[in-house]
């Protein structure tokens, strides 16, 4: 009994059921029964389209909050929250904005929001210390390249066919005007948390190879190779001065 | 969620029988960089337990900072006490490591449900109030309280429609469910306001047959109108000042169950933090006025 009006509310309120269902359950004063039950539907779905919004509000300034709240309702009925943290709602936005076929002609849209939801892991990941020089030199010159970096908890990288940092910048708030972006370049950006702000850097393709490598598991020799295999001009040591200083890695093991 | 040293564990202590505020996100980064011994800008402070089970991050550090220096409570949005299908174990296990870390001094859920079939719909809905459903929700409340280890308080909801089923008041499934189960009541007196006069019940009789040895804490929040031709419904927004008529009830509250925890909640358009503190302080003007003072654990 009780299950069957839950059930019955929750199609209501996510517009998939019969509203006259509830209806028939329950009374208002002055027979304003379908007005009542609006206000829990309004509720429910903005509550979960504004979490969405809050989430990726860069695809949000590209499609328009109208066109947006679209999509975001759609997803909310398809994919209701499983996990009552908000923070963790949306991992699933951008593949189905890259299903959606109203979203078909922006095809850099998906790995847009694949940035933003990146950028929220990162600002909630767990803590961990950030790796420094100092802890190399507990390797010997030929132990080093055989050693592995471990990727901290808080690093992503989205890496992209299109031009996703610049566009990313360009759609800030504090951005007024939005510039023509050339849509020919591929983009890699990592995100990196050393503290508590998070860091989001565009990087070179052979740099996000050697991040890639490594937070596959593979040795510093390796990620190197695999780094120096896009572009042979790779300068491992500066690009590690850079990781140490943005945290991206936590830990280095033999 | 990591496991976290002693060291860094919150301190535990008791919320004070005075005017606290609920502590919204943005207002974090002007609390957390107090410097320690300025003066506290509230007697206690509230957070939804929900907002805070991150495994790190700059919300988490923030509020231990805080926690240094307010007593904090816990406040469930996610539990869905309601639910014909029982709890969620797995959150259970998340709330318990918050409390486990946080340490609040006190815990609170709503008599609602939110989730169905595993999905959670992020509002508080309503329950019909039948012999039925005072089973399903003690079971629920009761299996909450002994994963926890403690006490939870149970708060009145806003609501917007009642079920033809219901066969007792709202006041008196809150009761039972207190008598049934040990659990306290959180009054809530602008949704007391706002369902008695969405539903066409008296606001006084309500507060009147709350048995006053159970609540633990009050809150008062503002709500909206919404006018359609002579049909009004009041929205539970929590987006503006506390009214006049929710402000007299909240008098009549203190007269019945004396003076306890009471909080300020704002969520939508949220002000700058002073204004807060200037509702807390009127809060505390009707609590100072009350000579009656009782002890509720």
């Amino acid at each position: 009994m009780l299950l069957e009006m839950q059930r019955a509310f929750k199609a209501t309120v996510m517009g998939t059921g019969d509203a006259d269902a509830v209806a028939a359950l329950v009374r208002a004063p002055k027979g304003d029964v379908s007005r009542r039950i609006a206000v829990y539907r309004n509720t429910v779905q903005k509550s979960l389209t504004d979490v969405l919004a809050a989430a990726f509000p860069v695809t949000e300034r590209i499609v328009g909050p109208r066109f947006f709240f679209v999509l975001a309702r759609d997803y909310a009925v398809q994919f209701p929250p499983e996990v009552p943290q908000l923070s963790v709602y949306g991992a699933g936005f951008a593949d189905f904005i890259a299903h959606h076929p109203r979203t078909q002609g922006l095809a850099y849209l998906p790995d847009v929001a694949r940035l933003e939801w990146a950028r929220g892991e990162t600002y909630f990941a767990a803590d961990a210390p950030p790796l420094n020089a100092a802890w190399l030199s507990a390797f010997g010159p030929e132990q080093l390249p055989q050693a592995r970096f471990v990727v901290h908890p808080a690093t992503r990288l989205v890496r992209s066919a299109y031009p996703i940092h610049r566009i990313w910048s360009v759609n800030q708030p504090e951005v007024a005007e939005v510039p023509a972006v050339d849509m020919a370049a591929a983009q890699s950006v990592l995100l990196t948390r050393p503290v508590y702000d998070v860091g989001l850097r565009l990087l070179s393709e052979a740099d996000a190879a050697f991040v890639a490598a490594c937070a596959a598991g593979a040795t510093l020799n390796d990620a190197a190779v695999a780094a120096l295999a896009v572009d042979e001009g790779f300068d491992l040591q500066a690009a590690l001065q850079e990781h140490f200083r943005q945290g991206t890695f936590t830990d280095v093991v033999a | 969620m990591p496991e976290l040293h002693a060291a860094n564990a919150m301190p535990a202590t008791t919320i004070p029988a005075a005017a606290g505020v609920g502590l919204r996100l943005q207002h974090m980064p002007l609390l957390a960089n107090d410097p320690d011994d300025a003066p506290r800008r509230a007697a206690w402070l509230e957070i939804h337990s929900e907002n805070f089970l991150n495994a790190g991050g700059a919300r988490r550090a923030m509020l231990q900072e805080i926690a240094a220096r307010y007593p904090i409570s816990c406040h469930g949005v996610g539990l869905s006490l309601g639910s014909a299908q029982g709890l969620d174990a797995a959150h259970l296990e998340r709330l318990k490591n918050l409390f486990t870390w946080a340490k609040p001094a006190l815990i609170s859920e709503h008599l609602s449900w939110s989730v169905v079939d595993g999905a959670y719909l992020n509002d508080l809905l309503p329950l019909p109030y039948t012999t039925d459903a005072l089973k399903t929700v003690g079971d629920n409340i009761s299996r909450a309280q002994d994963a926890f280890g403690r006490k939870i308080l149970i708060e009145n909801p806003s609501s917007y429609l009642q079920f033809a089923a219901s066969s007792m008041p709202e006041y008196e499934f809150l009761a039972r469910l207190a008598e049934n189960t040990g659990c306290g009541l959180l009054l809530d007196v602008n949704n007391i306001y706002v369902s008695a006069a969405n539903n066409g019940f008296d606001a006084g009789r309500y507060i009147a047959n709350i048995p006053a040895n159970v609540v633990g804490e009050i809150h008062l929040a503002g709500h909206s109108i919404e006018d359609e031709g002579d049909n009004r419904v009041l929205v539970d927004t929590h987006s503006t000042y506390v009214c006049d008529p929710v402000w007299a009830l909240y008098r009549a509250t203190l007269d019945h169950v004396g003076v306890v925890p009471t909080l300020i909640e704002w969520d939508l358009d949220v002000p700058a933090f002073e204004e807060l503190q200037a509702e807390a302080a009127r809060a505390q003007g009707f609590m100072n006025a009350t000579r009656k003072v009782m002890h509720v654990a």
